[in-house]
């Protein structure tokens, strides 16, 4: 991977456009198109220090784990996630800031395709990682399970999280808000889902900010690792206006 | 769901339907003791190769009928399985005992439509409110084999308990943890040749699968099986048993698969990250291994995370 990024990075220095010399390493149709949407004008490069993981086939389409991990590329400003073929591509932008930059996410998928992952260096470039994940589709179309329960409205918004110190591994966050992230694509259920999580620490700073699309799967449960010591507050808002709040020690 | 089912059968009768007469599963009754047989399907995942026979199924000779346990992934396979039967006796299928609701072990029921098939009331239930779902995974796992295949809900409740079949008589057992909590898998005892057709309450040879599992339920019922020890098992997939290496396979599996999920989430590890955990030397061996974990992690962890998760510290919406 070195000498190739090595070769991109001088000719991005030199105005040469990437675009016709890194070839996609999921050849994947939908590649083309997912290029033009988020990666337009940008410089960008693939590069297996961002990790993908997630499973070879989607058990379940509306609950598919998926976790991000880049090792190796200093000052990540951003990371988009997106999974190329499905109806709504994006599944999450991640702002790290005073956060890892590693996410845990779930999301639902229509039919097999592309996880990709791609993270903003300091150096203006962005690095992708990728996998694909097979699946035998439905996930965004169906309606949540939340919203077919009577009283799931009373639990809306719950936020539950808990840190962990894992020695040499730091310290991590998890967290889980109540939410339907309904996508607008099944019949007669609008658009209705968690937007945005800011992480903020005890003395008010800003530790990391997520926007969160309608492909992540119902309840949302996001993991972060903490590069800082002390209480994480937790503040979301969704599409509709509301807004949840969690703390955790 | 119906008008996009109807779809999908239209679209594989028309993709699939000239090579349907060629498909044989190649179905051969062995004799496991005298008048029961079975039916071995491969170690393996659906297919289009194997037209979904991984499973096992078989029957036992009275002289007052056959009694069939389980009817296999589809139509074709039931009426192979009814045609290979007769080649081993005159007696009528009297009676068919379905074990449980996945697809695999009842999709063959239509060939038995003039016989009673008799099933756990939540299996009936189950197998009646989501038919739709069952047969679609199927048709799209082994396409052409399917051709024809509808669901048929079990039309005779199982009681649990003894019954007489001609000469022999057979006991009903109701157990659970495989497809649910609580009397959802059915077993089936030959007094006279000790032989138990387990269903998937036992797999040899291969990783379980857990879609609806209660591991707990199901590995106390693995440990009562453990002391009865039938001469004779039959598992739901992989050879046949004649001791309880089967029985503690599978329960050795469960144990470390519960155990490795729990202590997983507990030390905060993302869902994601529970599907790159090392599977130990001694269950490597099992067949479809790295596919079932993979399942099971699916099955498993949303409900282990939650209880971690939610031990946490809970706020709401302000
Ligand atoms: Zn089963």
């Amino acid at each position: 991977m070195k000498p190739m990024l090595a070769a991109l990075v001088l000719l991005a220095s030199l105005g040469v456009p990437l675009l016709a010399v890194a070839a996609d390493p999921l050849a994947s149709p939908g590649w083309p198109i997912a290029q033009n949407r988020f990666l337009t004008g940008k410089t960008y490069v693939f590069d297996d220090r961002v990790q993908v993981i997630v499973p070879r086939d989607a058990e379940d389409s509306t609950a598919v784990p998926g976790f991000v991990r880049v090792q190796g590329i200093p000052d990540v400003q951003q990371i988009m996630v997106f999974a190329e073929l499905n109806p709504i591509p994006m599944i999450v932008q991640f702002w790290p800031h005073r956060l890892e930059p590693n996410i845990g996410f779930r999301f639902k998928v229509q039919q097999a395709t592309p996880v990709r992952a791609a993270a903003l260096g300091a150096d203006g470039i962005w690095y992708i990682g990728g996998a694909w994940v097979n699946a035998a589709g439905g996930g965004c179309s169906a309606p949540s399970i939340a919203s077919a329960d009577a009283d799931w409205a009373e639990r809306l918004g719950e936020v539950h999280s808990r840190i962990w110190n894992r020695g040499d591994e730091g310290r991590r966050l998890r967290l889980t808000v109540m939410h339907p992230m309904d996508t607008g694509l099944a019949a007669g259920i609008p658009k209705f889902y968690l937007e945005e999580l800011v992480l903020v620490d005890d003395a008010d700073k800003h530790l990391g900010r997520v926007e969160v699309h309608a492909s992540v799967a119902e309840n949302p449960t996001l993991t972060f690792d903490l590069r800082t010591g002390g209480s994480v507050r937790i503040q979301g808002a969704d599409n509709n206006g509301n807004r949840m709040l969690g703390e955790v020690e | 769901m119906m008008p996009r089912l109807n779809a999908l059968l239209g679209f594989y009768a028309l993709l699939y339907g000239s090579f349907a007469a060629a498909l044989d599963y190649q179905l051969q009754p062995r004799e496991i003791a005298a008048g029961v047989y079975i039916f071995e399907g491969r170690q393996e995942h659906f297919t289009r190769h194997n037209g979904g026979n991984i499973v096992n199924t078989g029957f036992v000779i009275t002289d007052a009928g056959v009694v069939v346990i389980d009817t296999g992934p589809s139509r074709l396979y039931g009426e192979q399985m009814r045609k290979a039967i007769a080649t081993v006796t005159d007696q009528p299928p009297v009676q068919v005992f379905i074990t449980h609701h996945h697809p695999d072990h009842f999709l063959g029921n239509q060939a038995f439509a003039d016989v009673p098939i008799c099933a756990l009331p939540l299996t009936q239930k189950i197998i009646a409110r989501d038919a739709d779902a069952l047969l679609d995974n199927m048709y799209r796992a082994a396409g052409a084999w399917m051709e024809g295949t509808e669901a048929v809900a079990p039309n005779c409740r199982a009681e649990a308990g003894k019954l007489t079949v001609g000469e022999r008589r057979l006991s009903v057992l109701a157990v659970a943890g495989h497809s649910g909590d609580e009397a959802s898998d059915l077993m089936v005892y030959d007094h006279r040749s000790g032989t138990l057709f387990a269903g998937d309450i036992v797999f040899h040879g291969r990783a379980a699968t857990t879609p609806h599992a209660n591991i707990q339920v199901w590995l106390q019922v693995l440990r009562d099986l453990e002391r009865q020890q039938p001469q004779i098992l039959v598992p739901g997939h992989g050879p046949t048993a004649t001791d309880s290496r089967a029985i503690r396979e599978t329960a050795a599996y469960l144990e470390w698969l519960d155990t490795t999920l729990r202590e997983a989430a507990a030390a905060g590890l993302d869902m994601a990250e529970a599907l790159e955990l090392e599977i130990p030397e001694r269950f490597k061996s099992l067949a479809v291994i790295d596919e079932e974990f993979e399942r099971s992690v699916f099955h498993l962890f949303p409900a282990i995370d939650q209880e971690v998760l939610h031990g946490g510290a809970g706020n709401g919406t302000r």
